[in-house]
């Protein structure tokens, strides 16, 4: 039989490195790591069509998260997709004139939302609650090919 | 005839009886949680015992199922030409799944299997009833810090496979078949929820660790005090824990991550 003492220290050393696993799974393997927690604004976009997008999805400037997408909802008088996006609120000084673009991450994989600054020719930056007016919808790989296959038969 | 009615009734009433025993049973085992809380030697003793004892074959496993799911993902996945997503296959099947569900099933052979034998063997000795004689509440004494040692032990436990499982699938999907690291990692934290993921499974096998570690102690409490009547008992808490582990990871699954 083991002492008291070292058997004491054995299980402190065991609990000790199970709370370090659930840290690590927590840290390492999930999105918390990625989560700043901090202050948040929320900016609007109609788009005719959200595509895949998904809440939660990643929101970017040049390739950088700068946010997520809260909420997806259908306006019912104009019948198209409103998208509402929480951005951090470091990232504050987004030209009012910016444009919002669904694009997908490699051919089949996860649609986000792109947000390509404008020039700022007023010189307002977006904010809680404002609109990005300049949009462009999701790309339907179905449509596209749909497309494709039509003006493939009118040219013949 | 008759006779054939006769043991049918027999055995359904038997089998309603022990529900009843087995939950007056959890009544009063948790009714002495909080005197064990006052004693933490005795729960010292019995996390060793349970836990530190089951950390080999705990960390082992976790590893070698870890190095398998990356082995048998990675030929699965690059036939897609989809190997980047292993890190999300490996993280989701352990953290989600496996994880709580062998560690449980491991924690019964290797755990709950020796708490029925040695509680088993204590009322076989008669050293159950010898303390009733000494006014010592068997329950608050003996069975009570098991109860709460493996109530404790096993979201650890399970946290350590998922962990190591995780780093074994890193170490073959990674290191011997040549998955990019970066996207390995980070296509991992891009999929794994921490609510949706983590602490469901966590969850998980909070309720596994309550239910295998309560089949070993009613097993081991109420088995007939003799040799054969032990041996039985013991294989009961293996078999149970088995059927019980898996029927509520289906249910929990279901409730979790399906929308029925």
């Amino acid at each position: 039989m083991h002492n008291t003492k070292t058997q004491d220290t054995l299980v402190g050393l065991f609990v000790a490195s199970g709370i370090a696993a659930l840290f690590y799974m927590a840290m390492q393997v999930s999105n918390l790591g990625s989560y700043t927690g901090g202050e948040t604004y929320t900016i609007i976009a109609q788009f005719q069509n959200s595509g895949g997008l998904k809440i939660k999805s990643p929101v970017s400037v040049a390739g950088v998260r700068i946010g997520r997408v809260s909420s997806i909802r259908l306006d019912k008088d104009s019948h198209e997709s409103i998208v509402e996006m929480q951005i951090e609120s470091q990232y504050n000084n987004l030209p009012d004139d910016s444009g919002a673009s669904i694009y997908t991450a490699g051919l089949l994989g996860e649609q986000y939302v792109s947000i390509d600054p404008g020039p700022g020719i007023s010189g307002e930056f977006l904010k809680d609650r404002s609109k990005i007016d300049n949009v462009s919808s999701a790309i339907i790989l179905e449509e596209m090919i749909g497309k494709f296959l039509m003006n493939k038969a009118d040219s013949k | 005839m008759f006779q054939l009615f006769e043991s049918l009734g027999q055995s359904t009433r038997g089998s309603f009886a022990k529900l009843g025993r087995s939950s007056l049973f959890l009544l009063n085992t948790l009714a002495g949680v909080p005197d064990t809380m006052t004693r933490p030697t005795l729960l010292v003793k019995q996390l060793f015992s349970v836990g530190v004892l089951s950390f080999l074959i705990i960390t082992i496993s976790g590893l070698f199922v870890g190095m398998v799911l990356g082995l048998q993902g990675f030929y699965t996945l690059s036939d897609f030409g989809a190997e980047e997503s292993l890190g999300v296959m490996v993280a989701a099947s352990l953290v989600r799944e496996l994880g709580p569900v062998v560690s449980a099933l491991l924690f019964a052979g290797r755990a709950g299997s020796a708490l029925t034998a040695e509680i088993g063997l204590m009322k076989a000795t008669e050293q159950l009833s010898g303390m009733e004689m000494m006014a010592v509440d068997p329950i608050k004494r003996i069975i009570s810090p098991r109860f709460l040692a493996g109530f404790i032990s096993t979201p650890l436990l399970a946290a350590l496979f998922s962990t190591i499982g995780v780093i074994g699938g890193h170490m073959v999907g990674v290191g011997m078949l040549g998955v990019d690291d970066g996207a390995f990692w980070a296509q991992m934290q891009a999929s794994i929820d921490f609510q949706q993921d983590i602490i469901n499974g966590v969850i998980k096998s909070i309720v596994f660790g309550f239910v295998v570690s309560w089949i070993a102690l009613f097993e081991g409490y109420d088995t007939i005090p003799t040799a054969e009547g032990v041996s039985r008992a013991t294989t009961r808490t293996v078999v149970n824990s088995a059927f019980a582990v898996l029927g509520l990871d289906f249910i929990l699954t279901a409730l979790m991550f399906g929308d029925i």
